[in-house]
């Protein structure tokens, strides 16, 4: 590359178009180099709509923040069920006194699926060993962060009714 | 660390440069490409159509790729292209380069193709240039064919029975290979499967094979004059260099290329018949694509002069024969200068332009 500084004092003016031609060099390269990024932004735009979409439907749907389980009220004291719940899997557990609890059954450490555990009276993750606790959620042992995120849970004639608390 | 002589005392970037070029001969690979010349004179422009088959060829890989992340081949594949097409945000966009992009890669081959032919870049030592490029020509009709039943409507389920119809007629092997590529007495969902693996995995590999050899052997030889050309004494030809002179028009032909594309993409947004149904009767004015036209009508033509599985017979074997003598023109215009030979090989490709035009256009006629 030329010196700039030099040729600004220079008095050759042959030296002077230089200067004036490295500018306008400089400022082609810019402007082509800006429209390259525009070509290539436009052009990925639709790609990356293409990629996006579905996921984004999928985050719409996994919007809802109530939901019916028709029949759940026939679950049996002592068992569990598992259902769909806002795009993700959610637990919903009659204990043997009778009551209800329902909570995400994401795992708070690395997003498996738990488990409810009716002889060791638990929820466990089979993934890092991670255990809560059956009627709170609360996190006991092993990995998990933080709690289970609990659902409220009202228990219907002929079915069960879930609600993000 | 020694200094650099010419670029003062070394950046990161010089040394990483450097780095690199110890490891993989990136100078020399670099003052190889820096001493490749493209011969300059009025028919130059011609050179860009193999690059403009090539950015096709690119943008039918990207786009395959993306319509492989939502293409179902088998029983869902029609329910899963009408998604692309009419769900799917840029659904029809995707597709439709990829529709377009197959269309305007064969223009650009059969562009390419005979301007190579008219300048008898097929002479030596280039033969091995030729015969790839008809290999590639083959592959890319494979292309279209395999591609044309993906989406599996109406159309693609007729046009798909009668090639391997046309196939089935081939004595001994024939009513086999129809057979193999059908996967059962019709075209089902089976024949999908068998057609998607060819089209996705099978052509790409062996394109991708030839296509490596093909340039390879351009980075060899180089451009090919045209005789008038190579007629003048060497200091009255002229050259510009690939790196960046030609390069720089190359890429700018792709651009343009690119622009057109998108352009046809937007403006005819390919759709989508109703489902194949194989009860259903051939669509009135049933016919198949611009590039498959002439071979239909040479069928059709034949069927009317001898009906039956003879007339099919024969048709197919003249044209493997024609296709043949197209291959095979090096080696008869193979004396490097004019005469016999060489005003052999013009009739030859006077006579395919005429052959294909007239065919073509009397298909479309005939519809």
């Amino acid at each position: 590359m030329p010196d700039k500084t030099k040729k600004t004092v220079s008095t050759d003016p042959g030296n002077r178009e230089d200067k004036v031609n490295v500018t306008r060099r400089k400022f082609i390269r810019a402007g082509m180099g800006a429209a390259g990024v525009a070509y290539a932004a436009a052009l990925g735009y639709p790609v990356y709509r293409y990629l996006a979409d579905p996921a984004e439907k999928a985050a719409a749907q996994a919007a809802e923040t109530e939901k019916e389980l028709v029949g759940a009220d026939t679950l049996p004291q002592g068992s569990a069920m598992i259902f769909r719940f806002g795009g993700q899997p959610a637990l919903l557990i009659h204990h043997e006194d009778g009551s209800w609890v329902s909570f995400s059954a994401v795992c708070t450490h690395l997003a498996c699926t738990v488990e409810f555990q009716k002889k060791e009276k638990r929820i466990h993750c089979a993934c890092h060993g991670g255990t809560y606790d059956m009627y709170t959620g609360k996190n006991i042992s092993g990995p998990p962060p933080k709690p289970l995120t609990p659902f409220k849970v009202e228990v219907l004639d002929g079915k069960v009714k879930i609600a993000r608390a | 660390m020694a200094k650099s002589k010419s670029l003062g005392p070394d950046t990161m970037g010089t040394r990483f440069y450097k780095w690199l070029d110890e490891r993989l001969a990136l100078s020399t690979m670099a003052g190889f490409l820096s001493k490749k010349t493209v011969p300059q004179h009025k028919h130059s422009h011609w050179y860009y159509w193999g690059g403009i088959t090539l950015t096709f060829l690119i943008v039918q890989f990207i786009t395959g790729i993306l319509l492989l992340i939502y293409y179902k081949p088998g029983p869902d594949a029609f329910e899963s292209v009408r998604f692309i097409t009419y769900e799917l945000e840029f659904g029809w966009f995707i597709r439709g380069l990829h529709h377009w992009s197959a269309n305007l890669m064969l223009l650009a081959l059969f562009i390419h193709m005979f301007s190579v032919f008219f300048m008898r870049a097929y002479r030596r030592p280039r033969e091995f240039g030729w015969w790839t490029g008809v290999l590639l020509l083959l592959i890319t009709l494979g292309f279209a064919f395999s591609g044309y039943l993906l989406p599996f409507d109406e159309l693609s389920y007729f046009a798909t029975k009668i090639g391997l119809d046309v196939a089935e007629s081939l004595p001994l092997i024939g009513p086999a290979l129809a057979a193999i590529a059908r996967g059962g007495t019709d075209v089902t969902y089976l024949t999908i499967q068998r057609f998607f693996t060819l089209h996705i995995i099978v052509l790409p590999l062996i394109i991708l094979g030839i296509l490596t050899i093909h340039l390879v052997l351009i980075l060899k030889h180089g451009n090919a004059s045209p005789p008038s050309e190579e007629a003048k004494p060497k200091n009255k030809r002229k050259e510009i260099k690939f790196f960046w002179d030609f390069f720089v028009k190359d890429i700018t032909m792709w651009l343009l290329a690119l622009n057109f594309l998108i352009l046809v993409t937007i403006l005819f947004p390919p759709q989508l018949g109703s489902p194949a149904d194989p009860l259903a009767p051939a669509p009135e004015g049933i016919h198949p694509e611009w590039y498959f036209m002439s071979q239909y009508q040479f069928l059709k033509i034949f069927g009317n002069i001898l009906p039956g599985a003879i007339g099919e017979f024969i048709s197919i074997g003249l044209m493997a024969c024609a296709l043949l003598l197209w291959a095979i023109v090096p080696l008869i215009d193979n004396t490097g200068k004019a005469g016999k030979r060489a005003k052999a090989a013009t009739y030859i490709g006077l006579l395919s332009i005429v052959i294909l035009v007239v065919l073509t256009a009397w298909a479309y006629l005939a519809i």
